[in-house]
């Protein structure tokens, strides 16, 4: 399916999503209106099951009122996948490459003036940007991959509200950015316990040393405080159950089918802890990213739209 | 063919395998350097013999055929193939035109040099031969100075670019310093840089073993040079032009053994009167050499070829360990207190054991450079002191890829043999060792595991540790039957200036237990509902 068909199909989803791509051409003053029109309805979290992680996601973007609501005319944007091991999509250990590409063929559709795509991964990065299929995915869609192997990519910002970590050394192309969409894999995490959203930003920085080294929960949560992705979008598809975060073989993973997304980092977290089984108060970064107010994690006061499909 | 025509063919030739071989060490974008590497280097005649000890493969005869090359035209190797050859041709050229002078052989020097580096060789020492053979001297100035600087070019580009939203190129993460290495590899270059501007090819004569080698081989070469007596009017040019200072046109003689078959001599002869010919003509022996010493250097380095194939060696202890690299700089909260205690280096999967790579590792360093994980690095005298510089897995920056066999493919010499993919991921080069007081779990109590994250195979998983209220603290444990020694776990363990888990090598390689891969049970999740 291209762009146009994908495009054509919304059309006759929500009416929300409709009204995007009609009005889609006046941008700004459109989203404002929008959000007047249909007060009530933005939603805290939007969860789809049951698709493919590209059509999970058209149809979670349109309950948001579509791409523009995030992207405007000529912004750049940086998606931040997990791509931290050099291991293929099947074995659920980064982001799914379907999802990405269709994250960058929204921005691009948007309006986006540039798409730019990185992690600072564990394993040696061109083996990770090549085998996570994410690499090649993007170039495809247009957006473009930028290493985050070198310190040089890197500028020191410091940590607002940073209890353990006030400063960092993050990479350029977030720090340059307009819009940041933050789009972790759900997996098991041997110390974390998982990882999703949060954890996924660690990332972004230089130096994780210091992170494990100072009460990493707390790191987690510290750093969440830099920068508030404007969209986190979990990848719940193939999910690591156990061995992770590399995995061992297929044999760790569950094809779950699901996706969450929300403004809200702490909520997304939150409802992926809840997918992959735990409660969110027992993954100590979720509990003090809480309690540090930088977001919510009582989903049962949350707006959640529910969508299946299939 | 016109005689004079040899030379431009030579120096083409020449051109082809020096950039070549430079391509493989400089291709830092892993553009195709180990899809042609085993092509490339075929011919190399030091890596290849030592190759050939290791299992006699039709892959491994390319220093048969520069044998037979040599019988039959001369040192013809080190005029066109060896890329030191070919290297100090270019550095001789830009220090400016000299002229030459007929000098006599240096034997007391060549042939004890090419002694002793048998001598040593037979009795497991690799330590002159790595020190003084050509293809890897010439890989070694060109892993550890001219990389450098095409790096620190690339990263200047990249840079540039960037600012103009271009990220084609991208930034390249410098590999580990190593001083020793590059300290010799800018000795060698200042030697034969200074050797080849003053003095022509007078490393190839004096103090290059393969040089020595193939000179005693060519002195029954059939096709070489020989001086036309009838035609020759004493000019002198050809001595003048032989940068081997073995033409003494007064006596009309060449030294076969120290001609390295440039053919500048037939390019400048204006009368024809130096020819390349089968028929002995005059000269043919070169400068004092007697019968009974030629047959007793034969004797020796044939002797050694065949005990050195027996495998006799013994590769010294490794010696205390001491990491070179800095650490990078990060602000530890706390010192760790307990030394890591490494019994053994590691050496790269497929060297098989110590013993076995640092017979035939010659230290190039083309391993060092295709890494892609830039987890090998040059040793200093962990190895001992006779494998200095070769090349050992450095947790320092990386750790080694679990489906990567790059060096294994390689490695020109042997000393690190093809692995598939499968092998490799079971072939043991260390055991991981936990050392619980320097952990940030029981240091800190608080959550790490960045060992476990990292392991491919959860050889290093994480178990249920006593801990404070509310918080569920897990801490490492190894299953050494799992672990494979990819380093993974030490590379990235936070804590300084000991880590609290480390990779110990294994002496012999092992094989590791394949990871036990458990069916998972149904999940009550997998439905189509929300937890939520
Ligand atoms: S192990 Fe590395 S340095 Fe040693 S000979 Fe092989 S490629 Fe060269
Ligand atoms: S060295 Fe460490 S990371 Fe590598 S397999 Fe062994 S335990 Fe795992």
């Amino acid at each position: 399916m291209d762009r146009r068909d994908f495009l054509k199909k919304t059309l006759s989803g929500t009416i929300v999503a409709g009204a995007t791509l009609a009005f889609g051409k006046v941008g700004g003053f459109w989203n404002a209106a929008a959000d007047a029109a249909e007060s009530g309805k933005t939603w805290d979290l939007v969860a789809v099951r049951g698709g493919g992680p590209d059509a999970m996601f058209d149809s979670a973007i349109s309950a948001y009122g579509g791409m523009r609501t995030f992207v405007s005319r000529g912004s750049k944007v940086v998606v931040k996948p997990n791509i931290g091991w050099d291991v293929p999509p099947e074995r659920g250990g980064n982001t799914n490459p379907k999802l990405v590409t269709r994250i960058v063929e929204h921005c691009l559709d948007a309006g986006a003036s540039e798409v730019t795509v990185f992690d600072h991964s564990c394993d040696s990065w061109r083996q990770c940007y090549l085998n996570s299929g994410i690499g090649e995915a993007v170039e495809k869609a247009g957006g473009k991959m930028v290493s985050a192997d070198s310190k040089g990519y890197y500028r020191e910002v410091s940590v607002p509200k940073g209890k353990r970590l006030n400063k960092a050394l993050v990479h350029q192309a977030l720090l340059d950015a307009d819009v940041f969409f933050n789009v972790p894999v759900l997996k098991d995490h041997s110390s974390s316990m998982l990882t999703a959203s949060m954890k996924n930003l660690m990332g972004v920085v230089w130096d994780r040393w210091y992170w494990h080294r100072n009460d990493l929960h707390q790191c987690i949560a510290d750093f969440s405080s830099f920068r508030r992705p404007d969209l986190t979008i979990v990848d719940a598809y193939n999910v690591m159950k156990r061995n992770g975060p590399r995995g061992v073989s297929v044999n760790d993973v569950v094809n779950m089918k699901a996706q969450v997304l929300s403004t809200d980092f702490v909520a997304a977290d939150a409802a992926a802890a809840k997918l992959y089984g735990v409660e969110p108060s027992d993954v100590r970064h979720i509990r003090l990213a809480a309690e540090m107010g930088l977001g919510r994690m009582d989903l049962q006061n949350l707006s959640i739209n529910r969508i299946k499909l299939g | 063919m016109q005689l004079g025509s040899l030379k431009p063919l030579r120096v083409a030739v020449a051109a082809i395998f020096l950039g070549l071989t430079a391509f493989l060490f400089l291709d830092f974008r892993e553009i195709g350097a180990r899809s042609m590497a085993d092509a490339v280097l075929y011919l190399q005649f030091a890596p290849s013999f030592l190759n050939f000890l290791e299992a006699a493969t039709l892959g491994a005869t390319g220093f048969l055929i520069v044998i037979v090359l040599t019988l039959a035209f001369g040192r013809v190797y080190c005029s066109t193939i060896c890329p030191l050859g070919a290297l100090q041709d270019v550095l001789g050229r830009l220090g400016g035109r000299r002229r030459y002078r007929f000098t006599k052989a240096h034997n007391g020097i060549r042939y004890a040099v090419l002694g002793l580096t048998v001598v040593l060789f037979v009795a497991g020492s690799g330590l002159l031969l790595n020190l003084l053979e050509p293809f890897s001297n010439f890989g070694r100035i060109l892993s550890n100075l001219v990389r450098p600087l095409l790096l620190a070019a690339n990263n200047l580009a990249a840079l540039v670019f960037e600012q103009a939203g271009y990220h084609g190129l991208y930034r390249v993460r410098w590999p580990a310093i190593a001083p020793l290495s590059m300290g010799v590899a800018l000795a060698m270059l200042l030697l034969v840089g200074w050797l080849s501007t003053g003095r022509g090819r007078l490393y190839c004569n004096t103090l290059c073993p393969v040089g020595t080698l193939l000179g005693i081989l060519s002195r029954f070469s059939v096709f070489r040079i020989r001086f036309d007596s009838g035609a020759c009017r004493e000019c002198g040019r050809c001595e003048r032009v032989c940068k081997a200072e073995c033409i003494d046109f007064k006596a009309q003689s060449v030294d076969a053994s120290r001609c390295v078959g440039c053919y500048n001599c037939l390019a400048v002869c204006p009368d024809n009167a130096l020819r390349l010919s089968g028929a002995s003509g005059s000269g043919s022996g070169g400068a004092g050499e007697n019968p009974g010493r030629r047959k007793f250097l034969i004797g020796l380095v044939a002797g050694s070829v065949g005990l050195a194939a027996t495998g006799a060696n013994a590769a010294s202890p490794p010696s205390a360990m001491s990491d070179a690299a800095p650490p990078p700089a990060v602000t530890p909260s706390r010192s760790t207190t307990v030394p890591e205690k490494r019994t053994s280096p590691v050496s790269p999967p497929g060297s098989r054991s110590i013993k076995h790579f640092t017979s035939r590792c010659t230290a190039c360093h083309l391993c060092v450079s295709a890494c892609p994980s830039r987890v090998l690095a040059p040793s200093l005298f962990e190895y001992g002191l006779s494998g200095m510089m070769q090349p050992r897995m450095s947790f320092q920056s990386a750790h080694c890829n679990f489906d990567c066999t790059v060096c294994s493919e390689i490695c020109p010499s042997g000393a690190i043999l093809p692995l598939s993919k499968e092998r490799k991921q079971r072939t043991q080069v260390g055991v991981a060792q936990f050392i619980r007081e320097n952990c940030v779990v029981y240091t800190d109590n608080t959550n790490c595991g960045a060992c476990s994250e990292h392991c491919p195979t959860k050889a290093v998983h994480m178990v249920p540790y006593l801990n404070g209220p509310g918080r569920k603290l897990v801490i490492p444990e190894v299953n050494a039957a799992i672990c494979v020694g990819c380093g993974g776990c030490e590379h990235a363990c936070p804590t300084r200036p000991y880590k609290a888990i480390y990779v110990n090598g294994n002496p012999s390689h092992k094989l590791a237990e394949k990871p036990v891969v458990e069916k998972m049970e149904p999940l009550p999740d997998t439905g189509e509902d929300f937890p939520f």
